[in-house]
């Protein structure tokens, strides 16, 4: 585990601001999932559903097609697989793929 | 430069001093004793006196909310109030504070209830007196005028940058009439500058966020930052006093003495009673008695160490306290000042004086028997009772 040096009371923005612009991307919310969304390729009609209602902005859309999920950041939330209207999104146990993927995230 | 002397009461000038300062936003719901603080400014703005947006709220939590969007959009911002209206507000309070956004207030002190009361004592401020604001307390009418100009200044110090409170006692200045010397509005708008936000949130070139979460990773820093910040607010306080003095001739300093320097007793005191206090001085004077006062004006940051150096040569002291802190030793005037006086290393004899709580007057008889008591002390160098009560029936 690498253990980022955290910065003392003099060198951070007062006030808690946060001065830059979109950074949320660098906090990686895909280590709270419990359960992952998979996607059917078969099932999917690009419909887009997914993208529209996803809160956390995980669905990877490429010209007009879901291209994946993002895992960094998904938290594994269900909207998506219970708004997929030919349900092509199924929630599986993110245990499972731990255990499969090994040590590594 | 012109200076006129009028006839007001101490919420009439305070609402003249706003106008003066001609803020950009003003949230603020009325509550008795500031209500005509707000009711007053209100027809400045309906009279196009000022370019102030005028919110109306239907709560403290509101305004002080409404205060803290305005704050952060990069206005320069002002409000009021009062006792339960501050308790209200105070989840903001914090905000405000941590956000470091110099917002104005005037507290015109009300005792917090219950049971339910409308008069002066300080229970509403002291309770207040961690959220992390500048506190200054003045003793009437004029400085209460001077404060609210002089705190536009000290907020927004770029080595500050915090929201501050000025108050003023309930019914006894807010509506008593008193004669003020105002300063001219060129005067006041060249004193309080143009205000330069550090991180408006309306800068759509440059985007941030205010109030994310913080947790243990970096709360306890922010908090850190806060305390330099208040502290450092001494020195511009000062400065500031200096400046103000050059336009209006009128002299302020953290704390106020009177008669003290070849004292051997002395009351010391916030507020309106510091007034009756000194009548009551000069009276022992003539009698040959050598009596002083002292009247704290900066509670926080609180000058504790220049307070007990002040003190440090008397034979007794008697520390008046106009709010209770239940359960504690004593007062909270109290406990700071013995604090200082042991962090300074002479600690003369002292009492607490609790009194005047829900507007419970405290006359010149009462304020020469403390004296009285004092003089016993220094003789006999004996406390019988270190807790006092003043004006309370047995
Ligand atoms: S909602 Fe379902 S069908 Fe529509 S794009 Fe997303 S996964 Fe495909
Ligand atoms: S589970 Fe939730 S966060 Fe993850 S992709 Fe679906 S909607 Fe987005």
């Amino acid at each position: 585990m690498i253990v980022k040096k955290q910065k003392g009371w003099k060198e951070i923005p007062k006030g808690g601001l946060i001065l830059e612009a979109g950074n949320a991307e660098q906090y990686e919310t895909g280590s709270w999932r419990s359960k992952r969304p998979v996607r059917d390729e078969n099932k999917c009609t690009h419909c887009l559903i997914c993208w529209v209602y996803c809160p956390d902005s995980s669905i990877i859309v490429e010209e007009g097609k879901v291209k994946g999920i993002d895992y960094q950041h998904c938290k594994g939330c269900g909207i998506c697989a219970a708004e997929c209207p030919p349900k092509a999104i199924t929630m599986k146990e993110e245990k499972e793929f731990q255990e499969k993927e090994g040590a590594k995230k | 430069m012109s200076i006129t002397t009028v006839a007001v009461t101490g919420n009439e000038v305070a609402a003249y001093a706003m106008k003066q300062i001609n803020p950009d936003v003003v949230a603020a719901y009325p509550i008795t004793p500031q209500t005509d603080v707000v009711e007053k400014f209100s027809e400045y703005v309906a009279d196009g006196l000022v370019n102030t947006e005028f919110i109306t709220v239907e709560s403290e939590h509101s305004a002080m909310s409404a205060c803290v969007g305005a704050a952060a959009a990069g206005g320069r911002v002002m409000t009021a109030t009062s006792a339960n209206g501050l308790a209200l507000m105070f989840e903001i309070l914090y905000i405000a504070a941590s956000s470091k956004l110099p917002i104005i207030m005037t507290v015109v002190n009300r005792a917090l209830s219950g049971p339910i009361n409308i008069h002066c004592d300080h229970s509403d401020t002291m309770a207040a007196r961690d959220a992390g604001w500048i506190q200054i307390y003045s003793e009437n009418a004029q400085e209460a005028y001077d404060n609210i100009i002089q705190a536009v200044r000290i907020a927004e110090n770029m080595k500050v940058r915090l929201p501050v409170m000025v108050m003023y006692d309930g019914f006894i200045i807010s509506h008593g009439i008193d004669r003020v010397d105002v300063l001219d509005d060129t005067t006041v708008h060249d004193f309080v500058g143009k205000y330069q936000p550090n991180y408006p949130l309306l800068d759509v070139e440059n985007p941030l966020t205010f109030g994310p979460l913080d947790l243990y990773d970096y709360y306890f820093e922010h908090k850190r930052q806060q305390v330099e910040d208040i502290n450092n607010s001494k020195p511009v306080i000062l400065e500031i006093a200096k400046e103000f003095r050059e336009i209006s001739g009128r002299e302020y300093d953290l704390f106020e003495t009177y008669q003290l320097e070849d004292a051997e007793t002395a009351i010391v005191v916030l507020s309106s009673a510091a007034g009756t206090s000194k009548a009551v001085v000069d009276q022992l004077r003539q009698e040959g008695k050598k009596v002083g006062l002292l009247k704290p004006r900066v509670f926080r940051p609180f000058p504790y160490l220049e307070i007990a150096q002040a003190l440090s040569h008397l034979k007794a002291i008697a520390i008046l306290d106009r709010s209770i802190s239940f359960g504690g030793f004593g007062g909270p005037l109290f406990t700071e000042i013995r604090s200082g006086m042991m962090e300074f290393g002479k600690t003369p004899e002292n009492i607490n004086i609790i009194f005047g709580l829900g507007g419970r007057d405290i006359n010149e008889q009462d304020i020469a028997g403390i004296y009285k008591q004092l003089e016993e002390i220094a003789k006999s160098g004996k406390v019988k009772e270190r807790i006092q009560y003043v004006g309370v029936r047995e």
